[in-house]
This record gives C-alpha cells, structure tokens and sequence, in this order.
C-alpha cells in the first residue's frame, strides 16, 4: 500500500517535473488537479495551506512538493517526492547545458526565449486562480488576495512582506472577531 | 578556467572547490525569501564574482527555457561548470538542504498546532496573501515584458486550457511550444 502511494508520488511529480517550465507555478493547476482531484490526498484548505508554507519559507518554491511527500508519507514521502520533482528536469538541464553549443545558436535561443515566455505566465495567472479559489473562503481572505496582487504588481518591494501582512491581518481578525 | 559556453574568461580567478560551491548555493536558498531569482543573481555576480553580468544572463536564459525551477536549473549548470558531474550535484544539494530542514520544522509545528483557531486564521491570510502573490507576479512579469499579440493570444490560452479545461500541464506545453513558436516567428519576420 505504502510503496503504491510512493510510486504514484514519483511518476507524478517525475512527469510534471519535465513540464514545469518557469517553475513551481507553472505546474501548480496540475499539481492541484492531481493532489486534491484525482488521488485525493489532501482537500483544497489543506493545498492552499501547504502552498503558504512553501511560499513563506525561504528556498525554491517548488519544495510545496516535497511538502506533500512529507505529509502524505513522512521523511521517505519527502524524499521520494523531491528527488522526483527534481532529477528528471535536472538531467535535462545537465545533458542539454553539455551540448547546447551546437543545439542552440544564439539567436535560436532568443525565438525561443520569446516563443516560451508566455507559457508560463498563463499557467501562472491559472495558479494564482486556482490558490484564490482554494483560499478565499471570507471577505477579509478576498481583500488581502486582492491586497497583495496590487501590492506584488505594481511595487517593487520584497513580496514576503505581502505574506507577514497577510498573516498578521487574519490573526488580528480572529482575536478581535472571533472568526 | 573558461567559461564553457562562450570561451570568455570567467570572472573569478580562483579555483571554485565543492564546499565553497555548496555554502555559496546554501546561502542562496536560505536567502531565498518570496523569489531566488534575485539572490541567486547577487550572489554569484556581486559577492563571488563567478560570472559577469552577461555570463549570468545567458546562464539565466538557458535555465529558464528548460523545464524545472530557474535556480535550479542554475545550480546543476554552475556545479558542473566548475566540478562536473558531482559539482552539479553539490550546488543542488546545497541548494536545496537548508530550506528542506527549515520547511520540515514547519510542517511539523504545522501538524503540531494546524487545529488551533489562531493558527489557522494566521494560515489562513498567508494563504489569501500567496494568492495574490502569485497574481501579482503575473502583472509584474506581464507589465515588464512588453508582450506582443501573439504572446497575450498564448498567454490565455494557456490559462483557458489550465485553469477552465483542465488540461495536463504537459499537453499544454507540447501544444503551446510550436503555436508559440510559429506565431513568433512570424511576427518578426514582418
């Protein structure tokens, strides 16, 4: 049973891994499609609450998988599911950095630079729906998303400072309120 | 040492050992609050000296057209740059450790005090924040990258086919790679 779950784990996060281009949030729907949707290992509360810790600690954000490993299945869950976000995209990258002189000219590289960058970016704007989703339960919980997508787009401050706020405001809001 | 990709002269003089390429990769993610990206760019530029400013950005390019976080992608290029194969495997290791120990301490205090009322209101608008942290980036990158036409038109269908379609994200990207790159190359032939 335990090493079924460990090797849906691999293949999981292993195929994703080779699809995350931009990283962690571009594979985010996937990952909440298949997490909370398809296997059922956690319910949306718990996703968008894993997804916070990942966010508010430091490191690549792409450890919210190693976070799950780590509640679905303790230390080995981790490194199961960490090895698995990581090898696939890292040998890639190995092989490909090796060779890429003769793969990629310059200027081929720039098309693609340009040909990619929207992908990502629209499989952001899809996380940042589905984390909203998942998270805006209340109005006070609408108002700080809405708070801290103004505050990350349109300043250049340090986004952690988005999160501390965030925190302290539904703290504040349940010792006063109760809720 | 010279730089594999271009032939230039690395920056730094100094031979690069595995533990120094594990502390300055330690560093980075513990550094790495709300985005690496900038660290990593700090730390290997302006504090080691191990690349110029335009090594660093073709570095930079190349991880980010390749799947799997940018930083990442980053240390296994550095790593082998310097020490191969097995410094590859040092600068990920480092990069990924220390945050590995840190989020297990809070996952922990997370199963140890996730059921009390405070805490889940405190994680509650971390939650809500992380949301708009993440909508906010899109509008950053979007408002910075000056997209053209055929660049919005990918943009959305990818969020049409992720976030409404529910497609598997690695269908997205095998279909959205050549539309893009048509569409692309189109627009600057004209």
């Amino acid at each position: 049973m335990k090493s079924g779950l460990l090797g849906q784990l691999a293949i999981t996060f292993a195929t994703m891994s080779l699809a995350a281009i931009g990283g962690a949030n571009a594979v985010l729907p996937e990952m909440h499609r298949q997490v909370v949707t398809v296997h059922g290992w956690a319910n949306d509360a718990t996703f968008a609450n894993l997804f916070a810790i990942a966010q508010a600690a430091p490191g690549p954000n792409i450890m919210i998988v190693s976070l799950i490993g780590w509640q679905l299945a303790g230390p080995i869950g981790l490194a199961v599911a960490t090895l698995a976000i990581c090898l696939p995209s890292s040998l890639l990258t190995f092989a490909i950095s090796r060779v890429r002189r003769r793969l990629l000219e310059a200027s081929w590289l720039k098309i693609l630079q340009m040909a990619l960058m929207p992908i990502p970016i629209g499989l952001m704007a899809a996380s940042g729906l589905i984390m909203a989703r998942a998270a805006d339960s209340t109005t006070l919980a609408i108002l700080l998303t809405t708070a801290a997508t103004v505050f990350v787009g349109f300043t250049q401050r340090n986004p952690l400072w988005a999160l501390v706020a965030g925190g302290l405001a539904g703290g504040t809001s349940f010792m006063i309120l109760g809720s | 040492m010279q730089d594999a990709t271009t032939g230039d002269q690395v920056a730094t003089q100094e031979p690069v050992t595995l533990g120094s390429l594990f502390m300055t990769f330690s560093t980075i993610g513990l550094c790495g609050f709300g985005g690496v990206a900038a660290w990593a760019h700090r730390i290997l530029v302006d504090e080691r000296r191990w690349y110029t400013d335009r090594q660093y950005a073709d570095l930079l390019s190349i991880g980010s057209v390749l799947p799997g976080p940018n930083v990442v992608n980053i240390s296994v290029i550095v790593g082998d740059q310097f020490r191969g194969p097995l410094g590859s495997v040092t600068a990920l290791s480092g990069l990924m450790a220390a945050p590995l120990v840190i989020l297990v301490g809070l996952a922990s205090l997370y199963e140890l005090y996730g059921n009390l009322p405070l805490v889940q209101a405190v994680i509650a608008g971390v939650a809500a924040a992380s949301a708009g942290l993440v909508l906010g980036t899109v509008i950053k990158l979007a408002r910075r990258l000056r997209p053209t036409l055929g660049n919005i038109l990918v943009g959305l269908l990818v969020f049409v086919a992720a976030a409404l379609l529910n497609w598997h994200v690695l269908l997205i990207v095998l279909v959205m790679i050549p539309l893009s790159l048509v569409l692309t190359a189109w627009e600057r032939r004209r």
